[in-house]
């Protein structure tokens, strides 16, 4: 029984040998933060649904490799995004850019909570009009 | 009754888009961002001679097809018998990319298979696969005589894609693009 822990235990132990490489590990924390901020928002196009952070397939290891050569030739965040957007499309980022067409998605809610108020205003002023005790008003 | 009528006109457009999201068929095909562009630049050696190099201006001068290719690429075994017919009736220059592979699998694969390309591009690394926005071969670029990309397909070409959607890109092989 003992020796089935023993085992049991080293298996746990083993499955963080599965973990992917991450490849670079930048010297400067500051660095390295934003690498590992930029490629979890890269969708692996390969593999669709998971980032080039959780893949290891061989294009997200290219593409891993790419943005850490980006950000130690000093560019920027928005550099980085626009070279991917001219090689794969808008489809590559999981946070899309708030310019252009994109822009539509991150306005869009904003718009739809500002209706809802005013939706809910109006109804909440109707029923404030309406006669005290008159309580048999029923939905049909 | 009419307080009905707004929420499920909200809710059957919201429908419609639903089905038609659904329908958009193979979603790992993207519209590439490269169709009415210049094709990417490069200057790779070639597969099968180092010393030689091949790239984009190569390319230019007449209608041609640019196949991304790697020996461990299952559909690119399967479409690679078409794209032997299509350079035995010389219908288009056809060049590739060896993308991430190793050379000397990738030279026996032709010399076994034979070679429907006037020369493959050894791209070890995948830089230049990046450049043009590779995701998963086969995928196949159709380049006019200026060299622009007018077409990409993913996956394995056949007879009758390349009726569909690259003979009837060509001038002189249907409508003008």
């Amino acid at each position: 029984m003992k020796r089935l822990f023993v085992i049991l235990a080293t298996l746990l132990l083993v499955s963080t040998a599965f973990a992917i490489d991450q490849g670079k590990r930048f010297d400067d924390p500051e660095m390295q933060a934003r690498y590992e901020k930029l490629i979890s928002e890269v969708r692996c196009l390969q593999c669709q649904n998971q980032s080039i952070k959780d893949s290891n397939v061989t294009l997200a290891a290219d593409l891993r490799r790419e943005i850490a050569r980006m950000i130690e030739e000093g560019q920027t965040d928005e550099d980085i995004a626009e070279f991917l957007v001219v090689r794969y499309g808008e489809f590559a980022l999981y946070s899309p850019r708030k310019t252009g067409k994109t822009l539509i998605l991150w306005v869009v809610p904003f718009l739809l909570v500002l209706f809802g108020g005013y939706a809910l205003m109006r109804v909440v002023k109707h029923r404030m009009s309406l006669p005290i005790g008159d309580d048999t008003e029923q939905e049909g | 009754m009419n307080r009905y009528v707004w929420p499920l006109v909200a809710v059957m457009a919201l429908l419609v888009f639903l089905v038609m999201g659904l329908r958009h068929g193979d979603p790992r095909a993207l519209p590439s961002p490269f169709i009415g562009k210049p094709a990417p630049q490069f200057e790779l050696p070639t597969l099968k001679n180092p010393e030689v190099t091949i790239g984009t201006n190569t390319m230019a001068g007449d209608y041609s097809l640019v196949n991304v290719w790697a020996t461990w690429c299952v559909m690119c075994r399967a479409e690679h018998p078409f794209l032997l017919e299509l350079a035995a009736k010389k219908a288009i220059p056809i060049y590739g990319i060896n993308w991430r592979d190793s050379r000397l699998e990738a030279i026996r694969w032709l010399d076994d298979l034979g070679d429907p390309y006037l020369a493959s591009a050894y791209d070890e690394d995948g830089r230049v696969g990046i450049d043009w926005g590779v995701y998963g071969a086969p995928e196949t670029f159709l380049l006019d005589p200026a060299g622009t990309v007018i077409y990409k397909h993913l996956g394995p070409l056949d007879a009758v894609i390349w009726q569909r959607e690259f003979v009837s890109r060509m001038s002189g092989g249907g409508q003008a693009q």
